[in-house]
């Protein structure tokens, strides 16, 4: 306790950074996987394709895509962009079959009745194929947000900043509260993050409540 | 690439069979600590019903776990080491092991269960043959999980000493040989996807034939939909 007490700009610093690297990869990675899910509902190739690449790409390790993104984008080692590019995958690989088999599932009667209505495509998705989706992209979010948030620390082990730093100095100078704080650190981060998500989805379908 | 194609990074003690031998053996002998200790447990918890808060809680907890502080807090205990390192490897392992198990216990249709104390099995028989041979697909689905969770934390945990291909991301950084580096992060991601393959082959060699189609049931599809998202390093 005495170390957070003394050291609070250091740890208000690494919060900061710990932040932007796990949540730019959530609101990236939703924008990204919006259109590809509607594509693999659209088509069945592409859902095939699409399915597939999200699984293999989930399937490498954090610290093998942070290493290899220098190597793709050109960045330098300690560039942030680093682990936001490989979090924002993970991302997209955990929301594309969720959204992909949420728009699929929408009931053909639901749909006739927007077209009836006069309802143009662009109109129809966003005002009722895509809100009743939003209960499976925020389970999806929720997922994403969670392990991003564990995984930036990952990027400590090649100097980039965050919580990971505290984890790697704390090893270093042979100091475990460091470490404890950084852990329990990440893990309220979690909660937190994951605690805004479901009361942000119960603001956002109010009807799914009602419905009940 | 040139790191990969050179002959001398392919023989000797930091060759790369060498470290593939070593990553693949943390990797084989956490897994079967994991699954001696996980696959009963899950199996106890879905047969009775009693204690699944406490593995789902467990699973969802691990997700939230940075395993780089796991591995670096044992090791900061127990000294440096393969022991420290196993142990870190098995404690995230277990869980999603047993959490696949449980899933898959209580994904099994309550009919079959009943049909099968119905015609006079026995607990016994009812457990080993009838709800682990149809818990199959789930529990293999934890497998894999816990399998590319022991994967990529055996590379991290080459940053405290341990050999495997993560010693070339860390040797690499230490020496600023970037070409170094990036050979082990390839490396470490192609064994992956490998083995993750190898495991889906593996799937449909060990589940039962009966068992393909019916993995769109409502029951099922909700849980192989929860464990998919596992823990992920």
């Amino acid at each position: 306790m005495n170390w957070l007490l003394q050291n609070s700009d250091k740890f208000w610093a690494y919060t900061e950074v710990h932040l932007a690297l796990a949540l730019i990869p959530v609101v990236a990675g939703l924008v990204i996987a919006i259109p590809l899910g509607w594509l693999a509902s659209r088509s069945r190739s592409a859902r095939a394709v699409l399915l597939a690449l999200s699984n293999i790409l989930y399937t490498i390790p954090s610290i093998a895509l942070i290493v290899i993104a220098p190597a793709v984008l050109g960045t330098r080692i300690l560039d942030g962009v680093n682990v936001i590019v490989p979090l924002t995958i993970y991302t997209v690989a955990l929301l594309v079959r969720g959204i992909a088999d949420a728009l699929a599932a929408v009931p053909g009667h639901v749909v006739a009745a927007a077209n009836a209505m006069g309802f143009r495509p662009l109109r129809r998705f966003l005002t009722v194929e895509f809100p009743l989706a939003v209960p499976v992209i925020i389970a999806g979010l929720r997922v994403a947000t969670v392990s991003n948030i564990s995984l930036v620390s990952v990027g400590a082990l090649v100097g980039i900043s965050g919580y990971g730093q505290l984890f790697t100095e704390g090893f270093q100078s042979n100091f475990p509260t460091k470490i404890w704080i950084g852990l329990i650190a990440t893990l309220v981060l979690a909660l937190l993050a994951d605690a805004l998500l479901l009361l942000l989805g119960r603001f956002l379908t109010p009807w799914v409540r009602v419905g009940r | 690439m040139n790191w990969l194609t050179d002959p001398a990074h392919w023989t000797g003690a930091d060759g790369v069979p060498q470290r593939l031998f070593e990553h693949l053996g943390y990797t084989a002998v956490s897994l079967l600590i994991a699954v001696v200790i996980g696959f009963p447990l899950g199996a106890l918890v879905g047969h009775t019903g009693r204690g699944g808060l406490v593995v789902v809680g467990l699973t969802n907890g691990l997700r939230a776990l940075p395993s780089l502080a796991v591995v670096i807090l044992l090791v900061l205990f127990a000294g440096l080491g393969d022991a420290p390192v196993i142990a870190a490897l098995v404690l995230l392992a277990v869980p999603p092991i047993m959490a696949g198990t449980y899933a898959g216990i209580r994904a099994v249709d309550p009919v079959t269960v009943d049909a099968a104390r119905g015609v006079g099995m026995r607990e016994r028989n009812v457990l080993f043959g009838v709800e682990i041979p149809n818990a199959m697909p789930l529990v293999l689905g934890g497998f894999r999980s816990a399998t590319l969770q022991v994967i990529a934390t055996a590379t991290i945990a080459a940053f405290v000493g341990s050999g495997g291909l993560g010693r070339y991301v860390f040797d690499g950084l230490a020496l600023q040989e970037y070409d170094q580096m990036l050979a082990g992060a390839v490396l470490v991601a192609l064994l992956a996807v490998v083995v993750d393959l190898l495991l889906v082959g593996l799937q449909r060699l060990i589940v039962s034939p009966g068992l393909r189609s019916a993995g769109t049931t409502g029951r099922r599809r909700k849980a192989v939909a929860a464990l998919e998202t596992g823990g992920k390093q």
